[in-house]
Order: C-alpha cells, then sequence, then structure tokens
C-alpha cells in the first residue's frame, strides 16, 4: 500500500515535468523555428528598403515598409489606448466611483471588452471607418489597434492602481487637495512602473495583431506619408507573403515574422527593466 | 520609508482656489466620460454588428442559417454549419490536448515547484502569451503542418498536414497561458493549513493534491477551461494559416476545417461589392463576440465566487 502511494508521486511527478517541458518546448520550438528559417535569410537590405512590384509577386526589395508601418499604428493604437486609459483606471479608484454599482458595471465591461477577439474589434473598425468615410488606412488601423489595446493596457493599470494604500491618498486629502492633485500627483506617482508595464505590454499585443488591422489597415508598399493611406505591417506582411511561389517572398515573410517576434521580446524586456527603473518613485 | 523631502514654503501650489477646484470639476468630467465610454463601447459593437447583420438575420429562420451548409454568397445562401462546426472541432480538441498538460504544469509550479522556478517560470509564460498569433501561425505551418502530414501518411490518411490536427496543436500552445496562469492562481488561493491538515494524517505530496487541492479549487479549474476556451474560440491568424480553410464539415482529425474567424478574415477583402455577404460576415463576427462574451461572464462569475469564499492569505 505504501509503496503504491510513493510510485504514484514519482508517476505524477514525472507527467509534471513533462508537461512542464511540452510548455516551455512549445516557446523554445517557435522561437528556434523563427530564428532558424529567419536568420539565415536576413539581409541588412531587407529592413531598409521597402517592398516592390506587388506584395506577393515582387522580388525585390525589402520590408522597411510594414517594420515603420507596424511602429505608427502600434504607437498611434497605444497613444489612443493611454488617453482612454488613464481616465478610466483613476474612474475605478475608490476617489470617484471605484466602489459604485457604476464602477462596476465599467470593470465588467473591461472584463468583457478583455474577451472580445481582435478579429470583432477588426470588423467593428470597419464599420466605424464606414460611418465616418474613411478607407483603409492608417487612422482606421490606430483606431482598431486603440481598441484591442484598451482593454488589457487598461485592466493592468487597475491591478497596480488597486493597491495604492488609502492612507497614502489621504494624508494628501488632510492637506486640502482636490482629487485631480491626488490623482496626478499620488496615484499616478505610485504607480509609475505598473503603468509603464501596462502600456509596454499593450504595445507588445497591438503590434503583434493582425486580424484587427486587416481589413482596417490595408497594405502598402510605400512608407506612410498621411493618416489617410494605407499602411503595410509586419504580421500583414507575413500573411500575405508567406504562401508566395517565389522563395525571396517567402524569404520576406520569414524575416518579417522573425523582426515582429525580436521586437516584442525587446519590448517584454524592456518592460521588465523599466519597472525596476521607474519603481524609485514610489514611495514604500 | 518616506523619502521625498517637504515642500518648503516657496514650493508650495499657488494656483488660485477657483482655478483648481475648476481643474477638478472638469477631470471628474472626464473620468466619468470615459467610464461611460467603455460600457457604451460594448453596446455600441454589439448593436453595430447586429443592425449589419440584420438584412441576413431576418432573411431566414435563424435555424437555417445556422445549420445549412450551403454557402454560395452570389446566390444569397449563407450556411454556417461548416463554420461553426469547423470552430468546435478544433477548438474542443485543442483544449482536449491543453487542459491536461495546463493542468499538470500549473500543479507543478504552485505546489512542487520552488521559489527560483517559478520567478523564471511566470516571466516566460507572459513571453509566450505574448508572442503574436502571426508567428505562432508561422511556425505551426513551417514544422507542424509537415509533421501532422507525416503522421497522417503512417496512419494510411491522405492528408496536406493543413488539417483539424494541426489548428489544434496550434491552438492548444495558444491556450497554454492563460489556462496555466489561471489554474495556478486559483491554486494558490487554498489556505496553507488544508494541506498541512492533509499532510499531517500522513497523505502524501500528491495525494493531497488530488484529494484537497483540486477538489477544493474545481470550479477555478472550470473558469480556467472556459477562459481557455473562450480565448480558443476566437482565435484568428494562427489557426486560419494552418487549418486548410475548405468550406465542408470535418469528419475526422486530418480533414481541413474553415472555422468562423478565418471565414471573416479571409472572405472580407473579395466580398466587399456584395451588401449580403458582408452582412453574413458581420453576423459571424457577431456569433463569435456572443459565446466569447457568455464564456467570459460564466467562468468571472465562477472566479468571483471563489474568491469571495477563500480567503487569500
Amino acid at each position: 500500500m505504501m509503496k503504491l502511494r510513493v510510485l504514484e508521486e514519482y508517476v505524477v511527478k514525472a507527467l509534471m515535468v513533462l508537461a512542464c517541458l511540452i510548455v516551455a518546448g512549445s516557446l523554445v520550438g517557435v522561437v528556434a523555428v523563427m530564428l532558424v528559417k529567419g536568420l539565415p535569410v536576413l539581409r541588412l537590405k531587407m529592413l531598409v528598403q521597402v517592398s516592390q512590384g506587388g506584395s506577393s509577386l515582387g522580388q525585390e526589395g525589402g520590408i522597411l515598409n510594414a517594420i515603420l508601418g507596424s511602429l505608427c499604428l502600434g504607437l498611434g493604437g497605444t497613444l489612443g489606448a493611454i488617453l482612454l486609459a488613464l481616465p478610466i483606471v483613476s474612474f475605478l479608484q475608490r476617489d470617484y466611483g471605484g466602489r459604485t454599482l457604476f464602477g462596476k458595471f465599467t470593470r465588467l465591461a473591461l472584463d468583457v471588452l478583455w474577451g472580445i477577439p481582435s478579429i470583432v474589434y477588426g470588423a467593428f473598425g470597419f464599420i466605424i471607418m464606414l460611418y465616418l468615410g474613411i478607407r483603409a488606412s492608417l487612422l482606421g488601423g490606430i483606431i482598431a489597434l486603440t481598441l484591442v489595446e484598451l482593454p488589457i493596457m487598461a485592466r493592468g493599470m487597475d491591478e497596480v492602481a488597486r493597491l495604492v494604500p488609502m492612507e497614502l491618498k489621504e494624508a494628501s486629502y488632510a492637506v486640502g487637495s482636490t482629487r485631480l492633485e491626488v490623482t496626478l500627483k499620488v496615484t499616478w506617482r505610485q504607480c509609475l512602473p505598473g503603468f509603464v508595464t501596462a502600456v509596454l505590454l499593450a504595445f507588445g499585443r497591438g503590434i503583434g495583431d493582425a486580424a484587427s488591422v486587416l481589413f482596417t489597415a490595408g497594405y502598402s508598399e510605400f512608407l506612410p506619408r498621411s493618416v489617410m493611406e494605407p499602411v503595410a505591417s509586419l504580421p500583414i506582411a507575413v500573411y500575405q507573403q508567406y504562401l508566395s511561389p517565389f522563395p525571396e517572398v517567402q524569404q520576406r515573410a520569414y524575416v518579417s515574422a522573425t523582426t515582429l517576434l525580436v521586437i516584442v521580446l525587446l519590448v517584454s524586456i524592456l518592460s521588465r527593466l523599466s519597472a525596476a527603473r521607474f519603481a524609485r518613485h514610489v514611495v514604500r | 520609508m518616506q523619502t521625498a523631502e517637504w515642500p518648503t514654503d516657496t514650493e508650495l501650489p499657488t494656483t488660485s482656489r477657483a482655478v483648481r477646484k475648476l481643474a477638478d470639476r472638469v477631470a471628474t468630467a472626464g473620468v466619468y466620460a470615459a467610464a461611460s465610454f467603455t460600457i457604451l463601447l460594448v453596446f455600441a459593437i454589439g448593436v453595430a454588428l447586429l443592425a449589419k447583420a440584420w438584412p441576413v438575420l431576418t432573411g431566414k429562420p435563424l435555424a437555417r442559417i445556422l445549420f445549412s451548409s450551403v454557402w454560395k454568397p452570389s446566390r444569397g445562401e449563407f450556411g454556417f454549419y461548416p463554420f461553426i462546426l469547423g470552430t468546435l472541432w478544433v477548438t474542443v480538441l485543442a483544449m482536449a490536448m491543453s487542459v491536461p498538460v495546463s493542468l499538470l504544469a500549473a500543479v507543478c509550479l504552485a505546489e512542487y515547484a520552488g521559489r527560483r522556478v517559478r520567478a523564471v517560470a511566470k516571466p516566460l509564460l507572459d513571453l509566450l502569451a505574448g508572442i503574436p498569433s502571426v508567428v505562432i501561425g508561422l511556425c505551426g505551418w513551417l514544422a507542424v503542418v509537415p509533421a501532422v502530414a507525416a503522421l497522417g501518411e503512417r496512419f494510411g490518411q491522405y492528408t496536406t498536414g493543413l488539417c483539424v490536427l494541426s489548428g489544434a496543436i496550434v491552438l492548444a500552445v495558444m491556450v497554454f497561458p492563460v489556462t496555466i496562469s489561471v489554474c495556478e492562481e486559483v491554486l494558490r488561493s487554498v489556505p496553507l493549513q488544508a494541506r498541512e491538515a492533509s499532510m499531517a494524517v500522513g497523505a502524501t505530496h500528491w495525494q493531497t493534491v488530488k484529494h484537497v487541492l483540486l477538489r477544493a479549487v474545481y470550479p477555478g479549474i472550470t473558469a480556467a477551461v472556459i477562459l481557455g476556451f473562450s480565448r480558443a474560440f476566437g482565435e484568428t491568424m494562427a489557426v486560419l494559416m494552418v487549418v486548410g480553410n475548405v468550406p465542408q464539415a470535418p469528419h475526422s482529425l486530418f480533414d481541413p476545417a474553415y472555422p468562423l474567424p478565418a471565414l471573416v478574415a479571409n472572405s472580407y477583402g473579395e466580398v466587399m461589392s456584395i451588401p449580403r455577404t458582408e452582412s453574413a460576415l458581420m453576423l459571424a463576427a457577431l456569433i463569435l463576440m456572443a459565446v466569447v462574451l457568455a464564456f467570459n461572464l460564466l467562468a468571472r462569475l465562477v472566479i468571483r465566487r471563489i474568491r469571495s469564499r477563500v480567503v487569500v492569505a
């Protein structure tokens, strides 16, 4: 009897290690496949040239249009999401409506928005664009990405903002601060490291999101010049080029995917480093 | 410790009281507006999709739209059956592969792993969650699809590898971070005393996990599975790249499928000229949103009930 129990323990432990290895292996596998396929065909000139002669036929050129387009989309979407997320998160504080029914519904709405698939945001963004009368463009992509990033950012920010001790704010209220002053000078300052992490997390998700920009941003072989023009992006470059019969074009898809992966990994590392750096503003 | 210095007299705010009050009023209006926007956005998305899907919804009875397999946009025939079935095949199979692995990994992280392993595992999980879906899809196309094709050949089934199984494998990887982190969180919410009581009467660690912990957090694990399911249900790009996209109801693991999100993503460009087709695609998006919304709310309800029941130390 004793032996059976101990045996069971060993078997389960082995299975657990196996499970962890599968999960870790899938992460390592994805990175490895991208490096193996992307790095050998990577030429520096690919990164500094725009693609030429049709996205799936052109055998010349590089992916500069997609890199810059993705950065514009990602930065625009992140900026939009920051402008919306900051007041929402401030509202969710106890100072405003955090404890009210209204506050509860706002949190619920954020949860719901968080779960909505990005393809649905793409479709909704497209409806907005039809309504406003704009075609597939940088602006359309930014609108869609703002919506995709908003719940990710707001939930991340809310998680840290909830931890601000009430005593800290009360000290400020006691000397006559208004709610705005407490929010700006106590809450935001206290949450700065967490906010930066949430912003970077949302940026990483936004720049890699393909389904929402597919019909809102379109594709272009040129560098973005105005917000009303269609713009290329790395995920869409991968999506349009990986099935190409021309090896040169296919390689461009691999390089695009590798570049995207590297950007996302860098942002992830950056968010860990920056969180530590901004922590010096926090009162403990 | 408080390290900031006290402001001296010259640094004290000199802005007049009226201006400060006005600024506060404006800011208050702003935060309430932003919160209202969040709630309105949910309704706006639902209403906009419903309005766009209305022509197709009212054209035929809902049952015929959902259970017909005829998809001929040019003739106004929109049967969602193959797409719904394709989505279900891929998603259910992905969850069947992902849940046991996730559960074991979560138990390992929450119960067995030391602090150092956990400190490494958490960022790595976040990293996996953050990998763009096109990148995972491309990896699936490069690595999983040929492997599945070879596997199909060994089982005597001809397949290109672009099939339900490939889609499910890719999805399973994407669901790992969601299910593992939720499972781990609920496992760790069980108070230490529950473990001590079990081990004090001589149970092994695994027996404790099996008889005490898993029983205590059973609803939480259900919630994790539901959350993972809803994530998988709406995932578009990664699945689209490996699943074959043939509008037929699949009959085996090695048959191609055409899930709903892939339908929306793939056919959008071609059909903007035909308003009825656009309407049908919006209906597909609406179905996705409705299912995901229902599942998410269900999962959150369960999680909230656990949080209120278990005291987290």
